[in-house]
């Protein structure tokens, strides 16, 4: 699913600059071919490739050292690349400095220059680009105004909460209308309540703007909740790369399945291609495995409380514990064999400890590994 | 059973009369200094004559030794200080943000000029200074690659203080990524933030050089504590006047430097 961008006319974006080459804006096409890179016997890209079409939305996941910040400086020109190529609208710009690349970049550490106003900030890359002073202010004010920090255009960093100074950061970094517009885990610092709603103000700016962009996150609600693919990387790889649903729902691998969503690892055993699960047959997702011992990974949404009914199958289980989430509750529960399950419910329902439930499975087919 | 807690930390009394004893300490010498200025020879009699002779035409020829020494170590101090602003600090910001693994090399280098003393560092710039002398001439500002040496502790320090408190390296990354080159990225980021710990490095490097003696006098070179060593010879008074002077100078050097570090943050626009 890509978000085609819209064609602006909005008085708040800032107007459409002239740097050589960068007529019109509508977000560049972006692509890493092969990209390796090594730091000292440590691989941290391994022959990545991905493609971003102009005016996509794309978010890189994976845990801690997975590459996906590497990646993200290898577009910027902030590391330089071993092989392979990483082309900007058809051209190759591997070899082209961080500051002629036309990129815009948000970092995770608040990075504004602490001696310069908020306002001087923003004004910064379009006076590294010579625009004139008169213009430069209007543009700095106008990108301000975008992220709703107009009146605080006089202010230091440090008069500026962590919020702001990100928005001030993202403004700095969209004022110049670069050609990619890259996040490097820019609401990591941030608490929660701030993280949501910076994340749709930039969700809704980047789809104003219609540019191109490549956010950097460990968290995946914030990577499936703004993007509009999601690449999910391991070991210096994109090990699935598809749409929030697609990774969510259909997972290619256990690690997705894993990293992606909330599961619990259960003992299984596939049978005949089927995943036996506390005696119930589950369809498998992905490739076929050979008959032998699993761990299967079991959304708690895919699980549910049911009402003795001697026409259908139940679980039996024990409440070991249930947590309020807000719109919903979660409870985990102990089968006879110890092997423990969560299960995804209304907020009415609430078993308490301890109590005797009984389950079913939703049938959707699960991922599951070879046990070692 | 009451005790003393070690490393307690001690009660205002005490720490008045260590506070008192220490000032004793500095200040009998320098009051001592002040009133030996206003003395008349060896009588009880208080003059200004000494500090007004300052002034006279007719000492001009007498103390030209002593105005050399004065211009000779301000120039010294303006070479120092060029060198620590072109090498070290260059140097530093290079390794900061470059080269992060040469930290510890670096602070060891710049260190071990305190732990050797002067005496033994002239032994081995003497030979040195045989080669300067031949490609630079013997004049007096050549002191200013020895006195690099000597004050790169107290610069490397100042420098490196600013340097941790700044995130230079997302800075550095932030101001290239907005299109700027590495200099603009020096002269309109990293400069005006690391703005305090230069001006230290500055101020603590003139005040070393102004008060340097050891290696100009051994390598036969006319600064200002050599020049008030043999003005005192001939006339003790002067040299006491000029040596309050300059402990003045430094004393107001490093009020600066504490003034700095204390200062609030000021905006510099690029």
């Amino acid at each position: 699913m890509t978000r085609t961008p819209p064609v602006t006319g909005d008085s708040t974006v800032p107007a459409t600059h002239d740097t050589p080459g960068n007529k019109s804006r509508p977000g560049a096409a972006v692509e890493l071919i092969n990209v390796v890179k090594d730091y000292s016997g440590h691989r941290a890209l391994n022959g990545i490739n991905l493609t971003i079409a102009p005016g996509e939305f794309i978010a890189l996941l994976g845990p801690s050292g997975c590459g996906k910040t590497t990646a993200l400086r290898a577009l910027s020109g902030l590391e330089t690349i071993d092989a392979g190529n990483i082309r900007i609208d058809d051209t190759d710009v591997a070899s082209v400095p961080v500051n002629r690349r036309d990129i815009g970049m948000v970092f995770q550490s608040y990075s504004l220059f602490p001696h310069m106003t908020a306002l001087e900030n923003v004004e910064f890359g379009l006076r590294m680009r010579r625009v004139p002073a008169a213009e430069r202010r209007s543009r700095a004010l106008d990108a301000l105004a975008m992220v709703g920090l107009a009146e605080k255009g006089h202010r230091f960093a440090h008069q500026l909460s962590g919020g702001q100074q990100q928005r001030v950061a993202l403004a700095r970094a969209l004022v110049t209308r670069p050609r990619v517009l890259l996040l490097d885990e820019p609401l990591s610092a941030l608490d929660a309540t701030v993280r949501v709603q910076l994340r749709e103000e930039i969700r809704r700016i980047q789809t104003d703007l219609g540019i191109t962009t490549l956010f950097v996150t460990h968290d995946q609600e914030e990577a499936l909740a703004v993007a509009d693919r999601v690449a999910v990387m391991r070991d210096g790889q994109i090990e699935q790369i598809g749409s929030p649903e697609e990774l969510y729902m259909t997972p290619a691998t256990p690690f997705v399945a894993d990293f992606v969503g909330v599961s619990t690892q259960v003992s299984a055993t596939i049978v005949d291609g089927q995943v036996m699960v506390q005696g119930v047959a589950l369809p498998l997702l992905g490739d076929p495995q050979p008959d032998g011992p699993v761990t299967a990974f079991i959304r708690p949404e895919d699980v549910r409380f049911i009402t003795a009914d001697a026409t259908r199958p139940a679980l039996s289980a024990h409440v070991v514990s249930s947590s309020f989430l807000g719109s919903q509750r979660r409870t985990q529960v102990r089968f006879e064999d110890g092997t423990l399950m969560s299960v995804q419910h209304e907020v009415g329902v609430h078993p308490g400890v301890g109590e005797r439930v009984l389950l079913a499975f939703a049938g959707r087919p699960v991922s599951a590994k070879p046990r070692s | 059973m009451s005790g003393v807690r070690i490393g307690a930390e001690p009660s205002a009394v005490v720490r008045r009369v260590i506070l008192g004893a220490v000032a004793v300490v500095f200040a009998v010498p320098i009051i001592s200094m002040i009133v030996f200025t206003f003395r008349d020879g060896l009588g009880d009699g208080q003059t200004v004559d000494h500090w007004a002779g300052l002034f006279s035409p007719d000492s001009a020829r007498t103390y030209r030794n002593l105005f050399t020494g004065i211009g000779n170590s301000v120039i010294l101090a303006f070479a120092t200080v060029a060198i620590v602003l072109v090498l070290v600090l260059p140097t530093m910001i290079v390794v900061q943000m470059q080269f992060p693994r040469l930290k510890r090399v670096l602070e060891f280098i710049c260190i071990i000029p305190i732990t050797v003393p002067a005496i033994v560092l002239v032994v081995g710039l003497a030979p040195v200074y045989g080669v300067i002398a031949r490609v630079f001439g013997s004049s007096t500002w050549t002191l200013a690659f020895a006195y690099g040496i000597t004050v790169l502790p107290y610069a490397y320090r100042a420098i490196q203080s600013n340097l941790d408190a700044v995130d230079v390296v997302t800075l550095g990354e932030a101001s290239r990524s907005l299109g700027a080159n590495w200099f603009s990225v020096l002269w309109w980021v990293l400069l005006p933030n690391l703005r305090r710990g230069i001006l230290a490095a500055s101020f603590i490097s003139v005040a070393v050089v102004l008060g340097e003696f050891t290696i100009a006098s051994l390598l036969n070179r006319v600064n200002l504590q050599t020049a008030l060593l043999q003005v005192s010879q001939s006339d003790p008074y002067v040299a006491v006047i000029f040596a309050l002077l300059a402990l003045a100078l430094v004393f107001g050097l490093l009020l600066a430097i504490g003034r700095l570090g204390s200062a609030p943050h000021r905006r510099s626009t690029p």
